[in-house]
């Protein structure tokens, strides 16, 4: 078995035949401030098959954790989610009860965070932090569920398991407590897992098992994954498919080959040109985006990406930094929200 | 580039002690750097790169100064830098600058930025007082910020602004060799082509020679001239930028390049390597510090310590089976 092999694009095909398992429409998020409502998610539609992994990419602040957030219905005050609908398997996730959503985080949907050792109890052993999973959603006794949390701990590859479930938190490296997380997470096999940045605070050497581990569990047991980061090299290397963030918006959504090889949006295209990478040579110089990420909620009109972005010159496209533009398909699962592709004949 | 180095290091060493308190017995010795040599000549930027923890940022302030060291010495154009008296160490930190990984942390919350960079020009007691004000806004306006930016105080500026108020006073006293260490990690991949951008145009206008050190394979595969890849206190690798990146000789450069995940859908990783955990610095382990991790470890690699071999004119790498290796 290969490492990261994706599902082929034909059988991808027939993916979208399923049914979808989790599906966003019209997300949005906001967070009181004294300056008013900052709108961090805005219209958000998403879409997400059993068994794929759906990349969620963006900068810092363009939304991406917050979405995340929204969908695990984690949101806290001064957050709060607005309005639209998460429907998970057939129920939308808004309209249940705490109870209810309670049962179901952990269960059903999963979540793994970017600092493993932050998110871990620093003064209970990592083996009772799995069991206790079982312990409490299954009734199960302690040292059954204990075996079972070894058991985990060995199939998320953490050598001398055994042992090794009687450790703190601090008694592990970096690597070492995002497998322990990943772990927890599993334990309930639920059918989506969210990772917000997984491997943004490791060395790429564990990064690579790391991704290996997720898209391996994805790949034996239609879990879906939703991969929030900003790292296209991750992206490239373990997407089906990508939807691009932007200033609170999905502003471009592709299948992984499609968005690298025929970006369209302005930003992504941007985006991919700023990467350095070996072709490029000391005599020719990097492409930027001028300009830096947007204080989200500044300019709830117009396109967030207008007054960076180099391709809004023309005096038709003056509309802009007036009015948001919509979403435009422009193939086969491929989305973006720019007015370049919006004409009067296309969709 | 000239053939006599802007900066030469010779056998540079920083070992920490380790105690679990002030009165604790010593539970032993981290060796950060362990016996470094590395020239940089004139107008060039060498590279430095490898995994959290393998001493990078460690060696670059050592370099500078900045940490005492346990041995070795560094001369900046024949001029031994760790052994001088205060007022001479002075003048020659002018010529030696530091460009820190978080811009965020860099800057006084309480000062202008503005007065941030004067500082140096006060300290130094460079220009008339009156003149100063202008000498800052010179170099504000070389890193690409506006004279009224000098008023202002860090929150009110993005991290790639930040960063280019970092460079600016690193760059106000004119030195001649800078340590970029990890100056663009914290920020966004659409601004941090520009700050890489800005740091290869200011090195260009004014003959700059810079230590780049980063953990991102693709930034240094963009900036340097040449590379050294650091394990773990040692260079187990230094070589020309392009033949390093094409023909890399070591495992653990090996084992990096294919660990960076390739920003190409088409370009797959069949097999990721399987490194294992990156070890506890206390305990190394004996003869090749890599040898537990390395896919291609012999029995001589645990017996004895493998030095950096010449494997081209422009190339030298540290392992036992260099020439079994290609």
């Amino acid at each position: 078995m290969t490492a990261l092999n994706r599902i082929p694009i034909a059988e991808r095909d027939v993916q979208e035949e399923k049914l979808p398992l989790l599906q966003v429409r019209g997300l949005r998020t906001c967070f009181e401030s004294h300056y008013g409502s900052v709108t961090a998610v805005n219209e958000l539609d998403l879409t997400v098959y059993p068994g794929e992994v759906l990349a969620l990419v963006g900068e810092s602040g363009c939304g991406k954790s917050v979405t995340a957030m929204s969908l695990m219905r984690l949101v806290e005050a001064p957050g709060r989610i607005e309005s639209g609908q998460i429907s998970f398997d057939g129920r939308d996730l808004l309209t249940l009860s705490t109870q209810e959503m309670t049962e179901l985080r952990g269960a059903e949907i999963a979540m793994i965070f970017q600092q493993p050792k932050g998110s871990l109890n620093p003064v209970k052993r990592i083996g009772s932090q799995i069991a206790e999973q079982f312990e409490r959603r299954r009734g199960m006794p302690h040292a059954k569920a204990w075996k079972l949390a070894v058991g985990l701990l060995e199939r998320v590859g953490i050598p001398g398991a055994a042992e090794k479930a009687k450790a703190y938190p601090h008694q592990l490296s970096g690597g070492q407590a995002q497998r322990v997380m990943t772990a927890i997470a599993l334990a309930l096999e639920p059918r989506l897992l969210i990772a917000d940045e997984p491997t943004t605070a490791l060395d790429v050497t564990v990064q690579a098992q790391i991704l290996r581990l997720l898209t391996e569990r994805c790949r034996s047991h239609q879990t879906a994954l939703i991969l929030v980061t900003h790292d296209l090299g991750v992206v490239a290397q373990v997407a089906d498919r990508v939807a691009v963030m932007y200033a609170g918006r999905i502003v471009e959504e592709a299948p992984v080959e499609t968005l690298f090889a025929n970006p369209s949006h302005p930003y992504t295209r941007g985006l991919l040109n700023a990467i350095p990478r070996g072709n490029h040579y000391s005599e020719s110089r990097l492409e930027e985006i001028p300009g830096t990420v947007p204080v989200l909620g500044r300019n709830p009109e117009g396109c967030g990406f207008a007054d960076r972005c180099q391709a809004s010159y023309a005096g038709r496209l003056n509309q802009c930094s007036t009015q948001t533009p919509p979403t435009t398909r422009i193939a086969q699962g491929h989305t973006t929200r720019c007015w370049i592709y919006h004409s009067g004949d296309a969709q | 580039m000239n053939t006599a180095p802007l900066l030469n290091a010779e056998g540079i060493k920083a070992h920490f002690p380790v105690k679990a308190g002030p009165l604790s017995p010593l539970k032993g010795v981290v060796r950060a750097v362990d016996g470094v040599d590395l020239s940089l000549y004139r107008g060039e930027t060498l590279g430095l790169v490898g995994e959290s923890g393998c001493g990078k940022s460690t060696l670059g302030r050592a370099l500078l100064g900045l940490i005492p060291i346990t041995g070795g010495r560094v001369q900046l154009e024949g001029t031994s830098v760790l052994d001088q008296p205060p007022a001479k160490l002075k003048a020659m930190r002018r010529e030696m600058q530091l460009i820190f990984q978080d811009p965020f942390a860099a800057l006084d919350p309480r000062q202008t930025v503005g007065n941030a960079v004067r500082v140096a020009l006060d300290i130094n007691n460079i220009g008339k007082r009156s003149e100063r004000q202008q000498i800052v806004e010179d170099i504000f306006a070389e890193v690409g910020l506006r004279p009224e930016h000098t008023h202002r105080f860090p929150h009110e500026f993005s991290g790639g602004q930040r960063q280019r108020v970092v460079i600016a006073r690193a760059l106000v006293l004119r030195p001649r060799f800078v340590v970029c260490d990890e100056p663009v990690s914290a920020l966004d991949v659409s601004v941090q082509a520009q700050i890489l951008n800005l740091l290869k145009r200011l090195q260009q206008d004014h003959q700059l020679t810079y230590l780049f050190v980063s953990h991102n394979l693709g930034v240094i595969e963009y900036m340097a001239d040449r590379v050294a890849v650091m394990y773990y206190g040692k260079i187990v690798e230094i070589a020309e930028r392009t033949e390093l990146f094409r023909q890399p000789r070591h495992p653990y450069t090996r084992a990096l390049m294919a660990a960076v995940p390739a920003p190409d859908p088409t370009a797959r990783a069949d097999e990721l390597p399987m490194l294992g955990e990156p070890p506890d610095p206390m305990f190394l382990p004996d003869g090749c510090r890599f040898r537990n991790r390395c896919p291609m470890a012999i029995e001589r690699c645990a017996l004895e310590e493998p030095a950096l071999i010449a494997v081209s004119s422009t190339h030298q790498s540290a392992c036992w089976r260099n020439n079994t290796l290609i």
